[in-house]
């Protein structure tokens, strides 16, 4: 942990500061994409079916590794467009011939049974790929430097990253504003029985939500997992914070998961990035710098130190108190 | 009245053996490794038992309640020491699993308050979060937690009544053993009272419960925070039993394997988390030896059991009351078809397992050594055969099992209609 001196630098420099904030905006709002990839499908599948995927920061994993795979033999760009393919048949598969059978039970038992389902996935991708991560590089051809600032370098990768997510949440918006079958999933969110009694089959407009959900997560697998690290602990760190953009954004609301998405990363990264100490907060209440016991945590707290914290405050504070979330029109 | 009924006298002669049991099995297996599975297996009971208060009895699925075990365990560690250096005034070590259990109703009553305003599956995030919250906290609150090194402690404070001074293993069974009669009786009791049946009205129909005029949420707060009580009760066993508290004790990993277990075993009897809790323990300590991958098992059993039979082990025997009450005989009536859905049952395991075990082992191996010897059996993993085998046993017990279970339920529902009309009669 930096000392207080050196966190408070940026400060008495304007310059290096612009550059910082500049840098973790790009990041944040990055892996904001990201998340935005992961919780548009899962915000979906839940407001429609009451399910609350426990495995689907799983599915991302699984893009990951499908995408190394075939990285492996054929080359990065045929793994964009198949992994995220493989994934959501793999997703769609699932709902139709273990989740649909389950839902008989009750959704508590369908959240254990996708709480049983990442649990397996995880060994499995453990038995297949081994415990370790495995060397799953950026492509070459886009691993140089896109424009340099200030004299830091932004990779062209994240800003492919960011053009291809930035792509699909337009494309799913007007997917689902824009056309009948976005017309029919919505309907399906709010009234499935009417929609059934229209003669829709609203099983199969489920496996299919589920099944494009699964593949998005796929693509932020693809897409994330050469830059975070492809290794079987992926989905268990990320699934929570996926819940919590949700929950935040507000269930089936699209615009409220990218603002949720964006907001929790950015909120991330500059509080990595800039990693102020809290101890100001402390020393007006009346702590000592030299205090022992807790106040010793307390002071030697930074906005780093508490990141992992934020989003799970943010969480259960929203569920307690505004349990449709910041768009959502009903409660989780 | 808060009183709780009266069981029948059969239900109490089978707790009388259960206790009998516990008491006589550390002078028939008494190796060391033994009696550290038994003291495990106690406090998982316990732990199993509160944690299905919550799930089986008020219908609420927490993800977190490993924190009213570890939270315990912190604190139980901490009197323990403060005790040994004097700051603490001393009590029996044999009574300290008493304040473990206070701190978890402290924490159950502090976290429950907000958490059980909702039900289902916001009660389910709700727990998740917390469960999050409390493991970033164990990293950042130092002067508690110690960190990633957790807090040591030592269960030798003085010598006790009788001469117990908590130093041979078996003591500590003992002590185990005597908490987990005692808090195994008192939820068992609480079952039995009105506020517990009151429990399961508000899990299976929270608004009618709420018409009749009770406040549903008062019902799941009260429940929530007994239940933290007794696995505060088992956090402390725990700490003394291994005389360390680390952060892991506290995380999604436990809270996630508690819930394993009570689902296997059984959340509608309240045998059943006592099943899990053995099994998780007995499959933790033995089959762990023999293979790398028991944890994919552990998660397909789970998988198994939600999809096919939600009742768990409990309710998979219990489906047979019936059937031996009204005529005893109609059971044998069963065997044949339980006999095929075994076998098919075992070639589907020994095939999948194999192909398992292959697979870990190559995940696991350099890509010179293929050898590996699977069943007794050595082979070569580059060869063909053993993965043409392994799979055609696969495939035809799966294929097995989707005939002769059909078959099963078959001849089960016509053992329950000849129970029905036997009792008819």
């Amino acid at each position: 942990m930096p000392s207080c001196t050196t966190c408070m630098a940026p400060l008495g420099a304007p310059g290096i500061i612009l550059e910082v904030f500049v840098f973790s905006l790009f990041n944040g709002a990055l892996y904001g994409m990201l998340l935005f990839l992961l919780a548009s499908g899962l915000t979906l599948i839940f407001s429609m079916m009451g399910v609350l995927n426990f495995a689907h920061a799983s599915f991302f994993m699984l893009g990951a590794y499908f995408a190394y795979q075939i990285a492996d033999h054929v080359g990065f760009w045929p793994g964009l467009i198949v992994a995220p393919i493989l994934v959501g048949v793999f997703g769609a598969a699932v709902e139709r011939y273990a989740l649909r059978p389950v839902h008989r039970f009750g959704h508590v038992a369908e959240l254990l049974f996708t709480f049983g389902l990442a649990f397996v996935i995880e060994e499995v991708v453990q038995m297949i790929w081994g415990k370790v991560p495995v060397p799953y590089d950026v492509p070459a051809s886009l691993n140089v430097a896109a424009f340099v600032w200030q004299g830091l370098d932004y990779s062209a990768y994240r800003l492919f990253m960011l053009l291809i997510s930035i792509g699909i949440f337009v494309a799913l918006f007007f997917g689902l504003t824009r056309t009948r079958i976005g017309l029919i999933i919505r309907a399906a969110l709010t009234h499935p029985h009417m929609v059934a009694s229209l003669g829709h089959d609203v099983p199969k407009v489920f496996m299919w939500t589920f099944g494009v959900g699964c593949a998005l997560a796929g693509v932020a697998g693809v897409l994330g997992g050469n830059v975070l690290g492809t290794e079987p602990g992926m989905a268990i760190q990320l699934g929570p914070i996926v819940f919590v953009v949700i929950v935040v954004g507000g269930l089936g609301s699209l615009g409220g998961a990218l603002i949720a998405s964006l907001l929790i990363g950015i909120l991330n990264n500059m509080a990595i990035s800039y990693d102020f100490s809290l101890y100001p907060i402390f020393a007006v209440l009346g702590v000592e710098r030299e205090a022992d016991g807790v106040l010793a945590d307390l002071v030697n707290l930074t906005t780093g130190g508490i990141a992992p914290l934020v989003p799970y405050l943010l969480l259960v504070l929203m569920l307690i108190f505004r349990p449709r979330g910041l768009f959502g029109t009903r409660d989780v | 009245m808060m009183m709780p009924t009266v069981p029948s006298a059969q239900k109490i002669s089978v707790g009388a053996l259960l206790i009998a049991l516990l008491i006589i099995l550390p002078l028939i297996v008494n190796s060391g490794f033994a009696l550290t599975v038994m003291s495990q297996g106690g406090v998982a009971i316990i732990l199993a038992l509160a944690f299905n208060m919550l799930l089986g009895q008020g219908g609420m699925l927490s993800f977190g309640h490993a924190i009213y075990f570890g939270l315990a365990g912190y604190v139980t560690a901490h009197v323990l020491n403060g005790m040994a250096n004097g700051d603490l005034p001393y009590v029996p070590v044999s009574l300290i699993p008493l304040a473990g259990g206070m701190a978890g109703l402290f924490f159950g009553i502090l976290i429950g308050f907000v958490s059980t305003r909702r039900a289902g599956t916001a009660f389910a995030m709700i727990s998740l979060g917390f469960a999050e919250l409390a493991t970033a906290l164990t990293l950042i609150i130092v002067f508690f937690f110690n960190g990633e090194e957790g807090v040591q402690t030592d269960r030798w404070v003085r010598e006790e009544w009788f001469g117990i001074t908590y130093a041979p293993d078996i003591q500590v069974y003992y002590l185990i053993a005597v908490w987990c009669v005692i808090a195994t009786l008192a939820m068992y009791a609480i079952t039995r009272t009105p506020f517990g049946r009151m429990s399961n009205a508000v899990r299976d129909n929270p608004e009618r419960v709420q018409f009749i005029g009770y406040n549903t949420h008062r019902v799941r707060w009260l429940a929530f925070s007994l239940s933290s009580f007794f696995s505060g009760l088992a956090g402390a066993l725990h700490a003394i039993n291994l005389e360390h508290v680390g952060f892991e004790t506290v995380g999604l990993a436990r809270s996630a394997v508690i819930l394993i277990a009570v689902y296997i075993g059984g959340t509608s009897h309240f045998a059943g988390p006592i099943i899990g809790a053995i099994l998780i323990t007995l499959l933790n300590a033995y089959l762990s030896d023999i293979t790398p991958a028991w944890y994919l098992y552990l998660g397909l059993i789970f998988v198994i059991i939600v999809m096919f039979a939600p009742g768990g082990i409990a309710g998979l025997i219990m489906m047979h009351d019936p059937i031996r009450r009204a005529a005893p005989s109609l059971l044998l009536c069963l065997l044949p078809a339980y006999g095929t859905a075994l076998c098919t049952s075992l070639v589907a395991l020994v095939g999948s397992a194999g192909l398992i075990e292959m697979l870990y082992f190559l995940s696991t191996t350099t890509t010179e050594n293929t050898l590996f010897t699977l069943y007794g059996i050595s082979l070569d993993t580059a060869d063909f055969w053993p993965w043409l085998v392994c799979t055609a046993l696969a495939a035809a017990g799966v294929f097995g099992c989707s005939r002769s279970y059909p078959r099963l339920a078959e001849s089960y529902g016509a053992a329950m209609h000849e129970a029905r009309a036997a009792v008819a009669s």
